[in-house]
C-alpha cells in the first residue's frame, strides 16, 4: 500500500524541518530532497503498476463507507507522478535561488506542506478530505506568494487568499448539499446515490462545484488572482503553483467530480468548451501586451489551461486524451519558462523583456532551454506541445465542433505570436549582455536541463505502444461513467 | 425552510461585503460571515425537530438522534477557517505596515 506513504513523507519531512533546522538550510535541504526523491519513486512504481486496476486503502480498519478511503487507479498515479516530477525539480531548482531570502528553511517546510496537499487531493476518495487536503496546499501556497517579503508580493498573496477562501467556502456549500442528499462522503458512494435522485440536485451543485474549481483552476472569468499570485511569488513556487497546483486543485478535481461522480452531464461539457475557448482567446491576447516576463508567462498558463477545459468539454477518447497529454505537457513546459524567468532574474535583477536584450553569451543553459520551451508552448513539431494540442483540434473536427477547433488553432498562433516577442526582446535582443549579477547554480542548471529533455522525450508518449500502457488507462478512467463506482463499491 | 432562506441570506450577505468593501478588515469579516453562514446550512441539514444528541444511551441505541457527522464536519472546517483568518490577518498587518493604509483602492501597485 503506498498511497498513505505519499501523505506521510511529505508531512513528516515538514514536521521535521521545523524540528531540527537552527539558523542554516543545510538539514532542511537534505530532507526536502531525500523525501521528494522517494515520492517520486512511489509515485512513478505506483503509477506503472497500478495500469488498468483500481487499489483502496482504507484507514483505521473501518470499511468503506464508514471511513475514509484512499483510491489509486490510472489518473490518480499520472497526476501523482506529474507533481512529484515537477516537485523533485523545482526543489533543485530553490537551493541556490531561496538563499536570496531570510530564513529559507521555513520554505523547505512550507514547500513539503504544499505538496502533502497536492498529494492527498489526488489520492483521497473522499470529498471532504479532498477539501481538507486542499485547504492545507492553499494555506502553503499564500504563505509561499508572500514569501519574498515585498509590498507586491503581500498585495498577491492578499488577493490570492481572499479569492482562494470564497472558492473554498462554495465547495463546502457544494459538499454540504451532496452530503443533505446522498448521506454518505465516499466519492463513489454520492456516485451511485446521484443516479437514483433527479438530476436537477447534480446541477444545482455541479454549478455550484464549477464556480468553486474553476476559480482553483483560474479558467476565464475566474482567473483576476493568477497573474498576480503566480508573478510574485518566487519562481520555484511559480512554477509549482503554474505548473502543478491549478491542475492539482483545479483540473483534476473537476475530472473526477464532473466526470466520475456526476457522469459528465452534457451541459457541462458544453459550459467547459465555451469558458475553455474564452480563455484560450483573451487570455493570449491579454498576454501578447505583457512586458512583464512572469506575468506573460502566468496569462499563458491561463490559456492552456483553456486547451485542458476545451479538451474535457469535446469530450470524445481523442479529445481526453489530449487534454491529459496536456497537463503533462503544460506542467512540463511552463515550468521550465518559470525557472527561465527566475535564472533571468537572479542573474540581471529585472524581468522586463524590455531591459533583458542578447543574453546568449551570459546565460547560455538558460537561453538554449528557454528556446526549447517556448517552441514546446507554441505547439512546434517535433516537441510535446505539438501533439498535445494537434490531438485536441483532431478532436475538435472529428467531433464537428469546427468553430472550437478553428478558435484553438488562433490560440496556438496566438500563443506562436507572444513566446516569439519573449524570444526576440528577451533572450536574442539587440543589446549584447556580457555582465552578470549572480551565476546561476548548477541546481538551477540542472533542474532547466532536465525538463528540456523532457520537453522533447514526453513525445514519445503518444507512439501507440507506449500510449497504451501510459495514458490509455488514464483516458479509459475518465470515459467510463460507472468504472469508478463499481471499481471502489463494487468488489 | 425559512431557516434555509435566512442561512443563504446570510451567505449573500458575506458575498457582498467581500465583493464590494474597500477596507481589508471588512473584507476579512466579510469572508467569516460567508464560512459562518455555509457552516450553519451544514448543520441545519444534520437538524431533527426534538432528537437528542448522538450518544449511545445506557439500554441500546438511541433511536431519535441528530446525524453527528456534519457536526465532526463543522468542527474541521472551524479549525481550517481559523488558520485562512489568521493568515489573513497577519498578511493585512504586513499590508498596512508596507502601504500605511487598509484601503484596497490605494493598494494597487499590481495591475494589468
Amino acid at each position: 500500500m503506498i498511497l498513505p506513504f505519499l501523505i506521510i513523507i511529505p508531512l513528516l519531512a515538514a514536521f521535521l524541518i521545523t524540528l531540527i533546522s537552527g539558523e542554516k538550510d543545510n538539514w532542511a535541504i537534505v530532507l526536502s530532497v531525500l523525501a521528494e526523491m522517494s515520492l517520486l519513486t512511489l509515485a512513478l512504481f505506483s503509477f506503472f503498476t497500478t495500469g488498468n486496476d483500481t487499489f483502496i486503502y482504507e484507514m483505521s480498519g473501518w470499511k468503506i463507507p464508514l471511513t475514509i478511503c484512499l483510491v489509486q487507479d490510472a489518473l490518480s498515479g499520472f497526476m501523482l507522478v506529474i507533481v512529484n516530477l515537477i516537485a523533485l525539480t523545482s526543489l533543485m531548482f530553490s537551493i541556490s535561488y531561496i538563499r536570496q531570502y531570510s530564513s529559507p528553511w521555513k520554505y523547505y517546510a512550507l514547500f513539503m506542506l504544499l505538496i502533502t496537499g497536492m498529494n492527498g487531493v489526488i489520492a483521497t476518495g473522499d470529498i471532504f478530505n479532498l477539501f481538507v487536503f486542499m485547504e492545507i496546499a492553499l494555506f502553503a501556497a499564500y504563505a509561499l506568494v508572500a514569501f519574498g517579503a515585498k509590498a507586491e508580493e503581500y498585495e498577491a498573496a492578499f488577493k490570492y487568499a481572499v479569492m482562494g477562501s470564497i472558492s473554498s467556502t462554495l465547495i463546502l456549500l457544494g459538499i454540504g448539499i451532496l452530503y443533505a442528499s446522498t448521506s454518505t462522503l465516499t466519492m463513489a458512494n454520492i456516485a451511485a446515490e446521484l443516479q437514483t435522485k433527479s438530476p436537477q440536485v447534480t446541477h444545482w451543485v455541479a454549478a455550484v462545484f464549477m464556480v468553486g474549481f474553476g476559480l482553483k483552476s483560474a479558467v476565464m472569468p475566474f482567473h483576476a488572482w493568477l497573474p498576480d499570485a503566480h508573478s510574485s511569488a518566487p519562481a520555484p513556487i511559480s512554477s509549482m503553483l503554474s505548473g502543478v497546483l491549478i491542475k492539482a486543485l483545479g483540473i483534476y478535481a473537476i475530472i473526477r467530480i464532473f466526470f466520475n461522480i456526476f457522469g459528465a452531464p452534457p451541459v457541462f461539457l458544453t459550459i467547459f468548451m465555451v469558458l475553455g475557448s474564452i480563455s484560450i482567446i483573451i487570455a493570449s491576447y491579454l498576454a501578447l501586451g505583457q512586458w512583464d516576463l512572469k506575468r506573460l508567462l502566468a496569462y499563458s498558463s491561463i490559456s492552456q489551461i483553456g486547451f485542458i477545459l476545451l479538451g474535457l468539454g469535446i469530450g470524445t477518447k481523442l479529445a481526453i486524451l489530449g487534454a491529459v497529454f496536456h497537463i503533462l505537457n503544460h506542467a512540463i513546459f511552463k515550468s521550465l519558462l518559470f525557472y527561465n524567468a527566475g535564472a533571468v532574474e537572479m542573474a540581471l535583477g529585472t524581468r522586463d523583456l524590455r531591459k533583458m536584450g542578447n543574453l546568449r553569451g551570459a546565460l547560455p543553459v538558460t537561453t538554449s532551454t528557454s528556446m526549447i520551451a517556448s517552441l514546446s508552448v507554441a505547439g512546434l513539431p517535433p516537441f510535446n506541445g505539438f501533439f498535445s494540442k494537434l490531438i485536441i483540434i483532431i478532436a475538435a473536427v472529428q467531433s464537428q465542433h469546427i468553430a472550437y477547433a478553428i478558435i484553438a488553432v488562433i490560440g496556438s498562433l496566438l500563443t506562436l505570436a507572444y513566446f516569439m516577442k519573449v524570444q526576440r526582446y528577451g533572450f536574442h535582443g539587440e543589446t549584447v549582455v556580457s555582465e552578470i549579477k549572480k551565476p546561476v547554480s548548477l541546481g538551477m542548471k540542472s533542474a532547466m536541463i532536465i525538463l528540456a529533455v523532457l520537453c522533447v522525450v514526453a513525445s514519445i508518449l503518444i507512439i501507440p505502444g507506449i500510449r497504451e500502457i501510459t495514458m490509455d488507462p488514464v483516458v479509459s478512467v475518465i470515459m467510463s461513467k460507472t468504472g469508478y463506482v463499481q471499481s471502489v463499491i463494487g468488489r | 425552510m425559512t431557516v434555509y432562506i435566512l442561512c443563504f441570506t446570510l451567505f449573500l450577505v458575506g458575498i457582498y461585503g467581500a465583493l464590494t468593501k474597500r477596507d481589508l478588515i471588512k473584507i476579512i469579516l466579510s469572508l467569516g460571515i460567508m464560512g459562518y453562514a455555509v457552516n450553519l446550512m451544514i448543520i441545519l441539514f444534520a437538524y431533527k425537530e426534538g432528537a437528542s444528541f448522538a450518544i449511545l444511551v445506557r439500554d441500546g441505541i438511541n433511536s431519535n438522534m441528530v446525524d453527528p457527522l456534519p457536526q465532526a464536519l463543522i468542527l474541521t472546517s472551524i479549525v481550517i477557517e481559523l488558520g485562512i483568518t489568521a493568515m489573513l490577518v497577519a498578511l493585512s498587518i504586513r499590508l498596512f505596515q508596507k502601504y500605511k493604509t487598509f484601503d484596497i483602492t490605494k493598494i494597487r501597485r499590481l495591475s494589468g
